[in-house]
């Protein structure tokens, strides 16, 4: 049989993809230092009074405000946390909640049941938190993919189940434990200093951001990037994928428990709804709809998740919802609803979450210009 | 002696919600590689519409023919939405599994707070005859009629399972698929309407376990699914994805280990064995009791 060939197409020359020509933009000199101006501007902060209407309730540096942004804060180290695990080792964890919940109750126990000062408590439940990472990803590791999700998420229901059944009186069951702040340090006491718990969780975010960066580009990192994409071949290689898993899960483990601990000390308190697998869901949730393996999707999606959470509680009894017909406001008016739906949205038309927006704005642009100008 | 046989039977019970609720999900995951959180919002949304039937539905009502006819509607309800889960939402997704995870997860989130939206978050009273709330005497023991319906209605659908999965084309297919998906695709056989099947198979019986689970507990709320659902993965694992048989026994294992423990020990405490329990099966056995290797 001969072979047709059509004579006048030739084959189109081979293109470089964008992503591999470094950009050569206004923004090529400065992009380095992003994250340094942001951070900068996120530090100063609640020296602004700007009051942002429809945004947040009062001024910049009203408390209210700070503590919404506070523990958005720490959901973005989380997110950014729980990242390590499923956008960078492609482990699917349902049980990530268990050592945030470990980090809130632990350092709430040990305040406010044993008296310890903070410092130790602290020291002792990130530790600890550690610890109970390494023993219960030894076992769950065990099992891969699918069923190593089913397994955390057992092993997180015990978590939840120990906490609300208040075994030994420690938890206050159903109805939490508030935090006994007297014998804290007084800069984290009270509402005048949230700015405080404000500076203690941007410092919890940059830190999980730094460590999750170092750990992802070492030696470490390209092994954990390697078993993402094919753990075979990272055992062909003759290292041990066993290992390197129980690694970046118990550093994840333990950067949830210190972002557990912080936690605990903006909401004053640990109460049994972190327990449940929904906030695990949610993890999930604010991963993806940021951008799973990049730096900054995560953290973006955590904090957004966070504060549209809070928010969509808002929009939801506002006016303009309260307006619409019964059939939509009420979903409107749950923000699990909207979340849901943006995620599932997410999931189809945005695979790379919002840290693929600039890649995909960047292409719509290129389209749209005129070729000479390209 | 009553004790024991009045703990068996009530476990027993427990047992058969679990398997309702995880014979679908094991089929589903051993057929399709699909892990799905939305199986609780199923067993939802039957709960409420036969709730909902019971009292809106012409000729449906609390007792006698009318609460068939309600469990009917609710059932033919989780049915249809697993069917337009699997045709919208998941087929799209075809051998993406963890994006067909992840939309599962998504959509027990806006489902389940879908149903608080629509009905409020707390528990309604759920219709039920007069005499499931009666008890019967077994041996010296006083067993609640709900659980025994529970029971019988769990025996039945493992009998109607194993049945159609030996002796018709489509059992076939799908036990075929468990075994090896892409040798049945090879052959020429549309695997995906297998997995529609499936889907509605589960969507079913979840959905009984929904409107019988209503009876047995009395109330119906919006979360319940998601706490059964957890159970239920874990009857899976134990069973061994896949397989119908596998998930009975585990079923049985887990319902019978939690209700006894819970008794003798501390309440909350079998709960946890019954994770112990998974811990143990996974570290000797990975593949559970039977069932193909779980393994993604």
């Amino acid at each position: 049989m001969t072979e047709v060939k059509s004579p006048e197409v030739p084959a189109p020359p081979a293109a470089v993809p964008a992503e591999l020509t470094p950009e050569r933009g206004r923004w090529h000199r400065v992009r380095p230092f992003l994250p340094l101006v942001a951070l900068v501007l996120a530090v100063i902060v609640p020296y602004s009074t700007l009051p942002l209407p429809g945004i947040f309730e009062g001024p910049l540096n009203s408390p209210g405000t700070l503590q919404v942004l506070a523990v958005c804060l720490v959901f973005g180290g989380l997110a950014a946390g729980y990242d390590l695990l499923f956008g960078r080792t492609g482990m699917l964890s349902f049980g990530h909640a268990l050592y945030f919940a470990a980090g809130v109750y632990g350092t709430d126990i040990l305040v406010t049941k044993a008296g310890l000062p903070l410092w130790q408590a602290a020291l002792l439940t990130v530790t600890g938190g550690t610890i109970l990472a390494a023993l219960l990803g030894a076992v769950a590791l065990r099992t891969v993919g699918i069923a190593f999700a089913m397994v955390t998420l057992a092993f997180a229901q015990v978590g939840a189940i120990l906490v609300a059944r208040d075994f030994g009186g420690f938890t206050g069951g159903e109805e939490g434990l508030p935090l006994d702040v007297s014998g804290l340090p007084a800069g984290l006491v009270g509402v005048t200093n949230t700015v405080n718990l404000y500076w203690l969780a941007l410092a919890y975010l940059a830190l999980v951001v730094f460590v999750v960066h170092r750990v992802s580009s070492s030696p470490t990192g390209r092994v954990l990037a390697g078993l993402r994409d094919d753990e075979r071949r990272i055992g062909v290689l003759g290292l041990d994928p066993y290992r390197y898993k129980l690694v970046a899960f118990t550093l994840a483990g333990g950067l949830a428990a210190a972002g557990g601990g912080v936690y605990c000390l903006i909401v004053g308190g640990a109460s049994p709804h972190i327990t449940s697998s929904e906030l695990t869901l949610s993890m999930l949730v604010m991963v993806v709809l940021g951008g799973p393996g990049t730096r900054w999707g995560p953290v973006l999606g955590g904090v957004l998740y966070m504060y549209l959470d809070h928010r969509l509680t808002a929009f939801g009894s506002s006016d303009a919802v309260e307006s619409l017909p019964a059939v939509l406001s009420r979903p409107l008016s749950q923000p699990l609803f909207v979340l849901g739906t943006l995620f599932i949205l997410a999931v189809y038309f945005f695979p790379g979450g919002l840290a693929s927006l600039t890649s995909r704005l960047t292409l719509l642009r290129r389209s749209l210009l005129p070729p000479s100008r390209r | 002696m009553g004790t024991v046989i009045l703990l068996t039977l009530t476990g027993l019970g427990l047992a058969a919600l679990y398997f309702l609720v995880a014979s679908g999900l094991s089929l589903v995951f051993g057929l399709a590689d699909v892990l799905n959180f939305a199986h609780g919002l199923f067993l939802g949304v039957g709960a409420y519409a036969t709730w909902w039937a019971a009292a809106n539905l012409p000729g449906a009502g609390s007792d006698g023919f009318g609460f068939v006819l309600a469990v009917v509607f609710g059932v033919a309800a989780g049915t249809l939405v697993a069917v337009l889960v699997e045709l919208v939402l998941i087929r799209p997704l075809y051998s993406r599994t963890i994006e067909q995870v992840l939309v599962t997860v998504g959509l027990s989130l806006a489902g389940v707070a879908l149903l608080q939206a629509t009905w409020g978050a707390d528990a309604r009273p759920f219709p039920r005859p007069d005499w499931t709330r009666q008890v019967t005497g077994i041996l010296g023991a006083q067993v609640p009629n709900g659980g025994l319906l529970l029971i019988i209605a769990a025996v039945l659908v493992l009998g109607a399972l194993l049945a159609f999965l030996r002796w018709t084309r489509y059992g076939l297919v799908i036990r075929a698929g468990v075994e090896n998906r892409e040798m049945v695709t090879a052959l020429g056989i549309d695997v995906r309407k297998a997995f529609t099947l499936v889907f509605a198979i589960g969507g079913a019986a979840a959905a009984l376990a929904g409107a019988l689970g209503g009876v047995y507990f009395g109330t119906v709320s919006p979360g319940q699914g998601g706490s059964l659902l957890i159970f239920a993965f874990i009857v899976v694992v134990i069973g061994g994805m896949g397989s119908v048989v596998g998930s009975a026994y585990a079923a049985v294992a887990v319902g019978l280990l939690q209700q006894f423990v819970n008794y003798y020990g501390p309440s909350g405490l079998g709960d946890v064995c019954v994770v112990g329990l998974l811990a143990v099966v996974l570290l000797l056995r990975p593949q559970g009791i039977a069932g193909k290797v779980a393994t993604a």
